[in-house]
């Protein structure tokens, strides 16, 4: 079944250079979104070359997200309908995040956590892109009344915030749960990494066997 | 753009002191709406003094020429026709621009350092070397003053003369007016002249005479004297209550060093939790199960 029998397949090529794409940009639009965000963060504009600079890439970054994202929203999307089980995997999170993960329910391609997160991660981008828009002031804010330009800076700060911390969430769950890193980077995982964090899956590629 | 930079009380986006050392009057302008005839001659001052030319517009079919602020006509004239009384019309012309607030919402809103500068004198400058040309300085300001160039993304508007000020001067428009409707001096003295203003357009017959000199900014260092000052709006569209409002306080209040220090949170409690629980990884049991 498998060209590599030792390891499985668990993310294509297009699918990880994309997320590596939407990774990429996200970085970016973090770093220079804090930097307008707080005057603590201002000094992130110089790596884009100056508040100016900062000013007028920020909006086309987001652009560029909005078409890495939506095109990795479009791939993922069916995989990331949450089950009752997920539902289930979710309430026991904190015991796994515990170190114990006896009562965790079996998880399969993706997790509760992970599909969750999908989702929240969907909601943000809509906010920001809608949001964002509405702040573009070179380009649309004149189409706005100013109620509608504070309600949007109010939400595209909230929500910035709200995606940046979940990100940083996401960051941290990838170095703590050893390996997942190279499952995306390269595409494949170990067996016994399947069997370990998506038993469901790992069933449903090998049939159970080892 | 103006020569005191020792005399700063707030700078935008700067959490550390401004060069305050040197504390200076509190300035005012009094624009007396009952005494204007709407000659412009202060707008021509202001053109005059700013070298500024703005683009030939066209005849909208009323005075007001042109019909709005923009990035260079940092003073406009503005004409309303009202009859508050069936019969009795009444012409209200009206100096616009900025209102120089104490508590200044486009000051707040600036995420650039030093973009904006309010001096001790009260004055609101914008310090356009430093303007990154986001506008929200537009968005926080409650009087819709700002306006961006289109030439050079940066954002411009009255800056109650600053630089003459600083040597002394009054403003470019107060020179200029020919009824002696705008006038300039400390606040204390203004507000001063303002009650025997409204002392005598009450006599008149004026009963709701009145200073506009708004609470909700902490006061503006820009003046009115209105006829009626109960309906401010009717001197096209003065807010009646302006203050920096409650969305741009959450976006710019204390909810920004909250956030974050929330960011500071999650980072730190990652790190507590990696170094108390350990890693997560494919357990003993499992490993066994796939070696050989
Ligand atoms: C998706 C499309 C996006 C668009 C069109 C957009 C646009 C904008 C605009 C126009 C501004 C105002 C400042 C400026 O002119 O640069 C801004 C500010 C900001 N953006 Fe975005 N943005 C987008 C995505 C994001 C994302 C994904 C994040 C989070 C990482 C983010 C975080 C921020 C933050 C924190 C600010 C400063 C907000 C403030 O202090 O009010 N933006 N954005
Ligand atoms: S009127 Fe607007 S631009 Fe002028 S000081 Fe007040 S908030 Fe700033
Ligand atoms: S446009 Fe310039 S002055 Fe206005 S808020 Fe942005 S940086 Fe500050």
């Amino acid at each position: 079944m498998k060209r590599d029998p030792d390891k499985l397949d668990r993310y294509t090529a297009p699918e990880r250079v994309n997320h590596w794409l939407v990774a990429f940009a996200f970085i970016l639009l973090a770093l220079s979104g804090l930097a307008l965000f707080h005057p603590a963060f201002y000094p992130l504009s110089q790596l884009f070359g100056g508040g100016v600079w900062t000013r007028i890439l920020h909006p086309f970054i987001g652009v560029a997200l909005i078409f890495s994202f939506g095109s990795m929203f479009f791939r993922f999307r069916k995989l990331c309908v949450l089950t009752p089980s997920d539902w289930e995997w979710l309430r026991h999170a904190r015991e796994m995040m515990g170190g114990d993960d006896r009562n965790m329910p079996e998880a399969g391609k993706l997790n509760g956590g992970q599909k969750l997160l999908f989702w929240l991660l969907a909601a943000c981008m809509t906010l920001l892109v809608l949001s964002g828009i509405v702040m573009w002031r070179a380009y649309f804010s004149f189409l706005f009344p100013p109620a509608a330009i504070r309600l949007a800076a109010v939400v595209h700060a909230a929500t910035g915030a709200g995606m940046i911390s979940l990100i940083m969430g996401h960051i941290y769950l990838a170095i703590w749960t050893k390996e997942s890193i190279g499952a995306m980077l390269y595409g494949k995982v170990r067996r016994a990494w399947a069997k370990q964090h998506h038993p469901a899956w790992f069933r449903e590629m090998t049939g159970g066997r080892k | 753009m103006a020569l005191q930079s020792l005399d700063i009380t707030r700078r935008s986006a700067t959490t550390t002191p401004s060069p305050g050392q040197r504390r200076t009057m509190e300035v005012a302008k009094l624009i007396d709406v009952t005494k204007c005839i709407g000659c412009k001659a202060c707008q021509v001052a202001c053109m005059e003094w700013n070298d500024l030319r703005d683009d030939v517009g066209i005849n909208h079919g009323v005075l007001d020429n042109p019909t709005d602020l923009t990035e260079n006509s940092w003073t406009v004239m503005r004409y309303a026709e009202v009859e508050l009384e069936p019969g009795k019309l009444e012409w209200l012309i009206r100096k616009d621009g900025c209102m120089h607030c104490a508590n200044p919402g486009c000051l707040k809103a600036c995420p650039a350092p030093g973009a904006v500068v309010q001096y001790s004198n009260g004055i609101v400058d914008f310090h356009e070397e430093n303007c990154i040309g986001c506008g929200y300085c537009i968005t926080g300001c409650p009087f819709n003053i700002p306006r961006l160039s289109q030439k050079d993304s940066k954002v411009y508007k009255c800056t109650l003369c600053s630089d003459r000020v600083a040597a002394g001067l009054e403003p470019a428009c107060v020179k200029t007016c020919p009824t002696g409707a705008i006038v300039f001096g400390s606040k204390e003295a203004m507000l001063h002249h303002a009650e025997e203003r409204i002392a005598d357009l009450k006599s008149r017959g004026f009963a709701k005479a009145g200073i506009y000199d708004p609470k909700g900014v902490d006061g503006t260092h820009v003046i009115y004297v209105l006829h009626h000052a109960d309906k401010p709006e009717i001197y096209s569209g003065l807010p009646k209550d302006p203050s920096i409002g409650a969305m741009v306080e959450l976006w710019k209040g204390a909810t920004k060093p909250l956030a974050s220090l929330a960011l500071g949170a999650v980072a730190a409690g990652a790190f507590i939790h990696y170094v108390t629980k350990g890693p997560n990884e494919v357990s003993e049991e499992i490993e066994k199960e796939f070696e050989e």
